[in-house]
């Protein structure tokens, strides 16, 4: 049976305030824990079917250009090597985000420099590493390349459909008793999940299985089964543990196809692992971005109007640009708006989705810019967001489903102790200038089509089935929660079976949508089941109470499994976005305060104190949501302060591909964060009042930690990341 | 090339290309897939091990230099029905999110609560002489060799915190 639910209207009845297990919400212990932290959990790389060989991906060393030679005849002799892979239909690129098609494929162009061209299949992994490290590539480099996209001859799109603009900003600018204008970089960023791409492939006839290390798997198996041309119902992914993924793995990558390509060449399973160097230049980066932030306020910070001017890159066979805007149009007060969106066509690694595509950088340009702004006009940088919080959305004009941004900022000030903070450059311990700094944080939610299936077994036990990922953001978890709250049993009593394609195509991962998505797709088949029930026992559903495996209605109290009888039920959660996505406007919001530490000297920042309030609609676990923000308000640390794709623009190659040179934070780079979480119910979400969390953490971190820094040192860095040898510059 | 280890408590016999390193070894020949490859270069962590009670990045030893040696794996710890005290540390604290750094940071843990129980100093030490204090500052600056993208640190640091101060309370009584 399906129980089918398109979200056209909110829901207010709040079914999981009544439920009775008490499960839902709690800080309860991921139930995949145990096998992780033993190394048990099976990730892609750890499957070693019979006759497994091993691959290695060989590199274009240049690009964009012609393959004009591939030294594939004297690898094939070397020792142990069984299959030199050149197939055209190798990835150029990986698919974007929920593509559902093959990618552009073949290697005769090669695109940028680090294109994969060919497989080499050995018995054993070292084999085949020396063997692809030593095949000679030769590429025949066009001329008049592009890499730089601010170049002054690099091509630039600006797509119609992306560009908006009310009232009249250049007028609202000269009005205006104060004004910001200022231009703002950032650096492009990988995802640096810890798990390298990884598929083992096998065929058994036709059919091809894959453990993959995939977020998305509905999509994935569409873009696998397309690249190789082969049908959809012939494909199997396996995902059930994913490395982090952080969007990185939200496409089919280079590995699957390959590996599925050689496989199916020798008759035996290979498995292919990207090296980190061919992670960083070979998946998704994002952008590099160039934003001009213009504000116009009166004497009292009361704001009349809003501009924002992006300009990112991506090489031009891609329609994806890092929507860098996608928050400005709603999140403060302004009647006169601009926003524009530029794309340069650069030939460089594929730009796609990283973590909170869009917020994660344009917050950070905005947020500095109203510190700007709060300098400027005078203000308390908290007083000011406070009193520009618009009571509708100011583009559209429509209503905001829910608004905490400013109770997050009330409480955030409070806690972390925002009174004591001083004015720019006041306060110094030795050779420490010490300062804090506040942004707003804000992603917009979304939902998916989603399915799932749960079955209700008669000894009162419940599996819960859906090819939905968890890439470490607490599916198992929280999927566990809401079957047990919703069914009255026990967790220890629910099964979570994730990552399998033969199961319900739920959500994926990605675009914070999974929990609310497949969520809900789970939440609508326990409804059913619980309809089911209460038809059993002659009762309204709504009349009926299910707890630690006890079914109570009226004065009625039984068993599951006398009720059940000896038959299971089963029943599938279909979930669509209706028109509550368009008649509300649904986001999540948050505030960041950051206290960090300058040194005088030499102009190093390190980050002392995090403090993070957010609040995003029903709270399914404490814990594993905590740990998202963690993570989130990390990668802003890492945003501001460390983290920068270094391209050498006279050739498009990337410098830095490892991560003794791509910066992430590390444990001595990231205080002891405090997060608090601030409950809400969001009705226009879905049933459950459940909203995204996984990229809100990220969004407005790294503002936080830039302000800090112009408030320790008064040095205003607007060039990320904000590395010492900047600060340095403008120490006094 | 022949090697003989001691893994986990048992004599394991290698015939491995001279190439295979100690990581490749446990993964590829031995079954041992707990330890894990992030960077194959040493910058990430995910393959430590204990070798002679010390932790090693696995993926910077060739497994052939290792004749004789004893080495401890994340399997060699705990199981899923009997996990040693910083597993379960980990676990409740939420001290991972994907999990894949995970083994190696509990295995770096495993070592640096032996090099501060051995007195070892550290950059953040306020001295050189005396035994270090477990602190916060002091196991983040001891585990920064161990990534975790997914940023589970503070988690990381209170389950450290938690284990090393019951063993420092276990010594004393």
């Amino acid at each position: 049976m399906t129980e089918h639910f398109k979200i056209d209207k909110p829901d207010e009845r709040n079914m999981l305030d009544d439920t009775a297990q008490g499960v839902l919400g709690t800080p309860m212990n991921r139930p995949d824990g145990p096998l992780k932290v033993t190394g048990t959990a099976m990730y892609a790389h750890e499957w070693h079917p019979e006759g497994l060989c091993h691959g290695v991906l060989v590199r274009a060393g240049k690009g964009p250009g012609n393959l004009t030679h591939l030294g594939t005849d004297e690898v094939r002799t070397m020792p142990g090597v069984i299959d030199v892979v050149t197939d055209q239909r190798l990835l150029s690129v990986p698919a974007q985000g929920m593509a559902n098609a093959a990618p552009e494929q073949g290697h005769d162009r090669i695109a940028y420099d680090g294109q994969p061209v060919a497989l080499v299949v050995a018995e054993s992994f070292e084999q085949a590493r020396f063997a692809a490290q030593s095949m000679e590539v030769v590429v025949e480099p066009d001329e008049g390349a592009h890499y730089d996209p601010w170049a002054a001859d690099t091509k630039v799109e600006t797509p119609k459909a992306k560009q908006s603009s009310q009232g009249d900003l250049d007028k609202a600018m000269t009005d205006a008793a104060v004004t910001v204008d200022e231009t703002y970089t950032t650096a492009g960023h990988n995802s640096g999940a810890m798990e390298p791409h990884t598929s083992v492939a096998q065929w058994d006839g036709d059919r091809l299985t894959l453990h993959g290390s995939y977020q998305m798997l509905k999509f994935n198996k569409n873009e696998l089964a397309d690249s190789l041309g082969i049908k959809p119902d012939n494909v199997r992914i396996l995902s059930p543990y994913v490395g982090g993924g952080f969007g990185s793995k939200l496409g089919i990558c280079h590995e699957a196809v390959a590996a599925a390509l050689a496989s199916r060449e020798i008759g035996r399973p290979v498995s292919v692992a990207l090296s980190r160097q061919q992670v960083l230049e070979a998946t998704m980066r994002r952008s590099e971005t160039r934003q001009r932030v213009r504000l116009a306020a009166d004497a009292e910070g009361n704001m009349s109007g809003m501009g924002h001017h992006s300009l990112v890159s991506n090489l031009g066979s891609q329609s994806f640009a890092e929507p860098v805007t996608q928050a400005t149009p709603f999140l403060y007060k302004g009647e006169n708006r601009e926003i524009v969106q530029q794309v340069a066509e650069t030939d460089r690694m594929c730009a796609g989705s990283v973590r909170a595509p869009g917020e994660a950088v344009g917050i950070l340009a905005v947020e500095v810019a109203m510190d700007e702004l709060a300098e400027k006009l005078g203000i308390d940088p908290v007083d000011l967001r406070l009193r520009n919080i618009p009571d509708k959305d100011p583009t559209k004009e429509i209503p905001f489903s829910s608004h905490m941004l400013g109770e997050c900022l009330r409480s955030g000030a409070k806690s972390f102790g925002w009174d004591k903070r001083q004015k720019a450059g006041m306060r110094r311990e030795g050779e420490w200038l010490v300062g804090m700094g506040v942004s707003s944080a804000v992603r917009v939610n979304f939902v998916i089509e989603a399915k799932a299936r749960v079955r209700l077994d008669p000894e009162g036990t419940a599996v819960v089935e859906t090819d939905m990922t968890d890439i470490g953001t607490g599916s198992y978890a929280i999927f566990t929660q809401i079957a047990a709250e919703m069914l009255g049993l026990p967790p220890s009593q629910v099964r979570v079976v994730l990552g399998d394609t033969d199961l319900p195509p739920g959500s994926g991962s990605g675009g914070s949508f999974g929990a609310a998505s497949t969520g809900t797709a789970i939440w609508l088949a326990c409804d059913n089941i619980r309809k089911t029930l209460a038809g059993k026992l002659g009762v309204e559903s709504d009349d009926l109470t299910l707890k630690d495996g006890e079914a109570i209605a009226g004065n009625k109290r039984m068993r599951l499994s006398e009720i059940l009888n000896s038959e299971a039920l089963t029943a599938e959660g279909h979930v669509e976005p209706g028109k509550t996505s368009k008649e509300v406007r649904q986001a999540t919001w948050g505030a960041h305060f950051a206290e960090v530490a300058v040194n005088a000297v030499t102009g190093e920042p390190r980050v002392r104190r995090m403090h993070g309030v957010f609040s995003a609609g029903r709270i399914l676990n404490e814990k594993t949501a905590r740990s998202q923000c963690l993570g989130g308000m990390t990668w802003g640390i890492g945003m501001a302060l460390t983290e920068e794709l270094l391209f050498d623009m006279r050739d498009g190659h990337l410098a830095n591909r490892d991560f003794a040179e791509y910066h992430i934070p590390v444990n001595a780079d990231v205080p002891q964060i405090e997060v608090d979480l601030l409950h809400e119910r969001d009705a226009w979400a879905n049933p459950m009042q459940v909203k995204g969390i996984g990229e809100l953490g990220i969004c407005g971190a790294g503002a936080a930690v830039a302000n800090a820094i112009y408030n320790a040192s008064g040095v205003r860095v607007r060039d990320f990341p904000a590395t010492l040898d900047k600060i340095m510059a403008g120490l006094s | 090339m022949k090697t003989d280890l001691k893994i986990n408590g048992e004599l394991r016999s290698l015939d491995a290309d001279s190439r295979t390193t100690l990581l490749d070894a446990l993964r590829n020949h031995l079954g041992l897939t707990g330890s894990k490859k992030g960077c194959d270069h040493g910058q990430c962590g995910a393959c430590t091990v204990l070798v002679n009670g010390r932790r090693i990045n696995s993926c910077l030893s060739l497994a052939c230099m290792h004749d004789g040696d004893e080495i401890t794996t994340i399997e060699g710890l705990g199981t899923p029905e009997q996990m040693s005290a910083l597993q379960k540390a980990f676990v409740d604290h939420d001290g991972y999110q994907c999990g894949y750094c995970t083994p190696g940071q509990i295995c770096s843990a495993e070592g640096m609560l032996q090099e501060m129980k051995e007195g070892w100093p550290s950059h953040v030490s306020g001295t050189l002489d005396g035994p270090p204090k477990l602190t916060a500052d002091e196991i983040s600056e001891r585990m920064s060799g161990n990534l975790c993208r997914c940023a589970a640190y503070p988690n990381i640091v209170d389950a450290i915190l938690e284990v090393g101060a019951s063993e420092t309370k276990e010594a004393a009584e």
